[in-house]
């Protein structure tokens, strides 16, 4: 259980330098998250390094990069299912997949693809839909060690019960036993489901757009970041849009408020998909 | 309370009907933002708010990722997701579950208390776990007013007892009290703390 520290101005500041510190000596950029959360996920980290004060994180950091790599993976939130939020993909079913069986060629954008679980949920439901061979998949993430665990394709086999469940309310209709073959505690998903994706490290708080894209999801990342990051972000994912692309964002995140949002239309509300319209 | 106010609500499975009874004890006119974490399956959609808005007069939502917080009105923190205060406005997390719950009353909590310190009323009511007791301490730890459902009056106790060795808090009320009480505080009326 992370220690709730009371000491509010002087935390601030050592957070402040931590971040800043972080950003110089590695590159990673975590100064314009939302600070609630990270402030609990930095809370997390110290008690799991044995630390008492955010500064003896900051020392230990800078000087350890093994201590950064747990960092990294301690302030990113790769909690993620196989078809998490079944209702998503029917949606997607039903809204986007007739807007991209019109091309000839899909390029698809999975920005934060954490351990790739949502990635390969898409790669199977564009088989199902007869859309693979002519898509591309681009999975990005900030954390090179998580897009390579993207890249095997391995979950746990206790989670699979769960894995199956989902794929069936959102709308699948094969023996999701298809998709993977069991090796003692884990499902390895079939390698042709990767034929067509690309993972590769793309950190949105300090990277460009570098390609054009017919869909880009990016759903639960942008939770985490501050108002001036998100707009960042939204506008990486505006201009890297074909017009008429769709955007497809978490359940309780969306547009509206956002400079963004008269680029937009809505194609389905309560899912949050988004079609770019100018 | 000043315009920075906020109360903080949690409850778990076999809380429902407190809020119920919570909210409907609100009148239209109350000033202050209320957020609430009722523990619930991960698959939930929106019918809880519907649910709870036919016994409340105030509106009732479930928040989303960076809405302004805005007084008079009844925040529910979405299924599968921890809900907290931010400066101004909501911020979601898919954080791991704190004592097995997405959404989490110390979360929500907690950062109430970071982000508002004295201005948050927090009110723990039944519950069958612990979670809430962290939060509550740090509402009362940052100078805000804790309130916690008399154990006597929850369908379950182990959520309000919790809380009250955790937190010691301002006020133990019996279900029916807490509303007049919070409209008592929005009036100006703040309980007097012994030793702090």
């Amino acid at each position: 259980m992370p220690t709730y520290v009371k000491n509010k101005p002087l935390e601030h500041i050592e957070l402040e330098l931590l971040l800043e510190g972080v950003f110089r000596q590695y590159g990673f950029d975590f100064r314009k998250y939302a600070l609630a959360s990270l402030r609990r996920r930095i809370s997390t980290a110290i008690q799991a390094e044995g630390l008492a004060t955010i500064s003896e994180l900051q020392n230990k950091v800078l000087h350890d990069p093994d201590c950064m790599e747990r960092l990294v993976l301690t302030l990113s939130i790769n909690v993620t299912k196989l078809f998490r939020d079944p209702s998503f993909y029917i949606a997607f079913r039903q809204k986007a997949v007739p807007v991209m069986r019109t091309y000839p060629f899909i390029r698809i954008w999975h920005a934060g693809c954490a351990t790739g679980e949502e990635v390969y949920s898409m790669a199977i439901l564009l088989e199902e839909e007869g859309l693979y061979e002519r898509a591309r998949i681009y999975a990005t993430d900030m954390n090179e060690a998580v897009v390579k665990k993207a890249q095997a394709g391995i979950f746990p086999m206790k989670s699979m019960k769960e894995y199956t469940a989902n794929y069936q309310e959102a709308g699948g209709t094969r023996p999701f036993s298809e998709y993977y073959t069991a090796q003692y505690d884990s499902a390895i998903l079939r390698p042709e489901l990767r034929r067509n994706v690309v993972f590769s490290a793309h950190n949105l708080a300090t990277d460009g757009s570098f390609n054009e894209f017919n869909v880009i999801l990016c759903r639960n990342v942008m939770i985490y970041f501050n108002q001036v990051l998100q707009e960042r972000a939204q506008t990486l994912f505006r201009e890297s849009l074909v017009n008429f692309g769709i955007l497809a964002l978490g359940r309780k995140e969306s547009l509206r408020a956002s400079t963004h949002e008269e680029f937009f239309e809505p194609l389905d509300t309560g899912e949050r998909l988004y079609r770019r319209v100018k | 309370m000043s315009q920075t106010g906020i109360v903080v609500i949690g409850a778990s499975l076999g809380g429902l009907r407190a809020v119920e009874t919570l909210l409907g004890g609100l009148p239209a006119g109350f000033p202050l933002p209320v957020a609430i974490i009722q523990h619930r399956e991960a698959g939930s959609d929106d019918r809880l708010s519907d649910l709870l808005q036919g016994h409340a007069a105030l509106p009732v939502g479930e928040a989303e990722d960076k809405e302004a917080i805005a007084p008079g009105r009844v925040y529910l923190a979405p299924a599968d997701y921890h809900l907290l205060v931010e400066n101004g406005h909501f911020a979601l997390s898919t954080e791991p579950p704190v004592w097995f719950a997405r959404p989490a009353i110390d979360v929500l909590f907690e950062s109430a208390a970071e982000a508002r310190g004295a201005q948050v009323i927090g009110v723990v009511l039944s519950g069958s776990n612990e979670d809430g007791a962290r939060g509550l301490a740090a509402v009362r730890r940052c100078g805000g007013i804790a309130v916690v459902q008399d154990p006597a009056t929850a369908e379950s106790s182990a959520m309000p007892n919790a809380a009250i060795a955790a937190a010691k808090p301002d006020e133990i009320l019996p279900l029916e009290g807490i509303a007049p009480f919070l409209v008592r505080v929005c009036e100006g009326v703040r309980p007097v703390r012994e030793g702090t």
